[in-house]
């Protein structure tokens, strides 16, 4: 595989002693587009902060293209991009000159030409000339996403880029990741957001309380740990699951009147052809039947709060 | 070495500085005028000359040091406090430049403005007194050094201080103090015998004697022990401010 960043057995024990990071191993794919998923405080700005130098790290070792990013730092450094999760802006710049700031704070030659195209990008330049403190919530997400590409990175990391951010901004925000990825840029974003990791990126890795609890590509998780339902309306409700349907997991539901099959879609038999015969055998009459696939959420949810449950039984 | 980003580091800082001009040159400018007018001009025709010196002019290289002093610490300590303050530091954190060119960019600019402030109350002075610069080259030396050195020490007050209060209280409780005992307004040698020996603990006794020689060739102490004792604070700052970097001190986790 060819990955851009790599990150080995990487822990993070704070002062006092909190662990942030427990032993995280991960590859992260040139080109792609991953999302860290995880709950508020489960380790994912540590991580980002690990890889781009804000944070040193425990133990471990991280390289980006090839380089340590403690010992050979700067060309480390000067291929990531980073948008943090604060709105933090200085007060009294220019967009202009905040963005020239970042470009050269990264060690690239000056060239308005690309800063002109970057900020006419993100419908910023028409604001080129005003003061920070003056723009709204979102045009200051905007600017930290232009100081973050100001430099021209190949890998960009966005640290809940749609935070507190409204509908629109956010689907111009995944428009943007979408055309980054074109270009060629490896792109990281973390979120909470379920919807978002489902909706633009390649692979998810899910986190935890500093643990990497697993990284799957985004279609082979929803079809691994995915389970789909069947929802099986009668025309008459029963009180009680027939004996002859016991080994089926069944639930019963809306007062007896639907019966919810859960089923496995990466077995070899779904048990569907005779669980309909063992309802027709047991004189139930069937009005209707749909089927729902699990979302993203569902395995989510599932895995972090088994996680937690194993946890808390050690 | 990234001297793109020492560049823009100290190109932002003296940008700063030029949208608030007025504020950087009317206060300095100001508070000299009124040192002037009262100790100068209301107080000092009733004084007689020291060491030969008329005291209004003899009070110039003092008070040039009190505003190069309390200017260099305030400036490079608040161009360093105020990223951490708000967060924008994480950018210089994750940028591919060494603390110490991030030192350059920010000690450089400040020591270049209380440099060029300096440049500006003397030339004031030189309204109120008929001023003399015996030594000029000396005169630049102390001026560079000083602004170098306190721009310095500002910016070690600026990595410790995690609020505001810690930003203002050396400057208020410990500089002032030793300014205004340090010589600035008197010579040493007015004082009774045991506060003359109590004052040489007073490193500002050094600055503002060595500095006041190269203008009138009157001084407390030797210039040349005047030079080696703000060598030596050079020194000393340069030592904490690199175990600060070592041990990534309130900046790095």
């Amino acid at each position: 595989m060819d990955s851009i960043v790599s990150i080995k057995q990487l822990s993070k024990v704070y002062d006092n002693g909190f662990k942030a990071l427990n032993n995280v191993s991960l590859d992260i794919k040139r080109g792609e587009i991953l999302a860290l998923l995880g709950p508020n405080g489960a380790g994912k700005t540590t991580l980002i902060s690990a890889v781009t130098g804000i944070i040193s790290s425990s133990t471990g070792s991280i390289t980006v293209n090839g380089f340590d990013n403690v010992t050979h730092f700067r060309q480390a450094r000067s291929q990531i991009g980073l948008v943090p999760q604060e709105l933090t802006l200085g007060a009294f710049d220019t967009v202009w000159n905040t963005v020239s700031f970042s470009r050269g704070l990264f060690g690239a030659k000056r060239n308005p030409a690309y800063l002109k195209q970057l900020l006419i990008d993100l419908s910023l330049w028409d604001k080129k000339d005003n003061q920070l403190r003056m723009l709204s919530g979102g045009m200051k997400r905007r600017v930290l996403i232009a100081k973050a590409l100001s430099h021209e990175p190949d890998i960009v990391f966005l640290d809940e880029p749609t935070a507190g951010v409204d509908v629109e901004l956010r689907k111009d925000m995944w428009q943007l990741v979408n055309r980054l990825r074109e270009s060629g840029v490896t792109i990281i974003l973390t979120t909470h957001y379920i919807e978002e990791a489902e909706e633009i990126a390649d692979r998810i890795g899910i986190i935890s309380d500093g643990e990497l609890l697993l990284i799957e590509d985004k279609k082979e998780l929803m079809h691994k740990l995915g389970k789909k339902k069947l929802h099986i309306e009668l025309r008459e409700p029963t009180l009680e699951i027939p004996a002859s349907l016991g080994a089926f997991d069944i639930e019963l539901e809306d007062q007896g009147s639907t019966l919810i099959y859960t089923y496995d879609t990466s077995a070899e038999a779904t048990g569907i052809t005779n669980l309909l015969q063992q309802i027709s055998s047991a004189g139930l009459h069937l009005k209707d039947i749909q089927t729902t696939q699990s979302s993203l959420e569902d395995i989510f949810v599932d895995l972090v709060s088994d996680d937690q449950y194993r946890k808390a039984a050690q | 070495m990234n001297l793109q980003a020492i560049r823009v580091i100290y190109r932002s800082e003296m940008l700063r500085a030029w949208n608030t001009l007025f504020q950087t040159l009317a206060s300095p400018v100001i508070s000299t005028s009124l040192y002037f007018v009262v100790f100068g001009g209301a107080i000092g025709s009733r004084i007689q000359t020291i060491d030969g010196v008329e005291y209004g002019l003899f009070i110039v290289p003092g008070l040039t040091m009190l505003t190069l002093l309390t200017q260099s610490i305030s400036n490079a300590s608040f161009a360093i406090y105020f990223p951490k303050f708000t967060g924008t530091i994480y950018e210089i954190l994750s940028a591919p430049l060494s603390f110490y060119e991030a030192l350059i960019g920010y000690v450089g600019a400040a020591a270049s403005k209380s440099f060029i402030i300096g440049v500006i109350i003397l030339m004031t002075a030189s309204l109120f007194v008929d001023l003399r610069i015996e030594h000029p080259l000396w005169m630049l030396t102390f001026l560079l050094l000083t602004c170098i050195t306190f721009s310095l020490f500002g910016f070690i007050i600026g990595l410790w201080a995690d609020n505001f209060e810690k930003l203002q209280i050396i400057p208020i409780l410990v500089i002032t103090p030793l300014v205004f005992l340090g010589g600035s307004f008197y010579s040493i040698s007015m004082l009774p015998p045991v506060w003359q020996t109590v004052t040489l603990f007073n490193p500002v006794v050094y600055l503002v004697s060595g500095f006041r020689w190269s203008f009138f060739e009157v001084a407390d102490v030797n210039v040349w022990v005047s030079l080696a004792m703000i060598l030596i604070f050079l020194a000393l700052c340069l030592i904490v401010v690199s175990w600060m970097f070592k041990t990534g001190y309130k900046l790095k986790e």
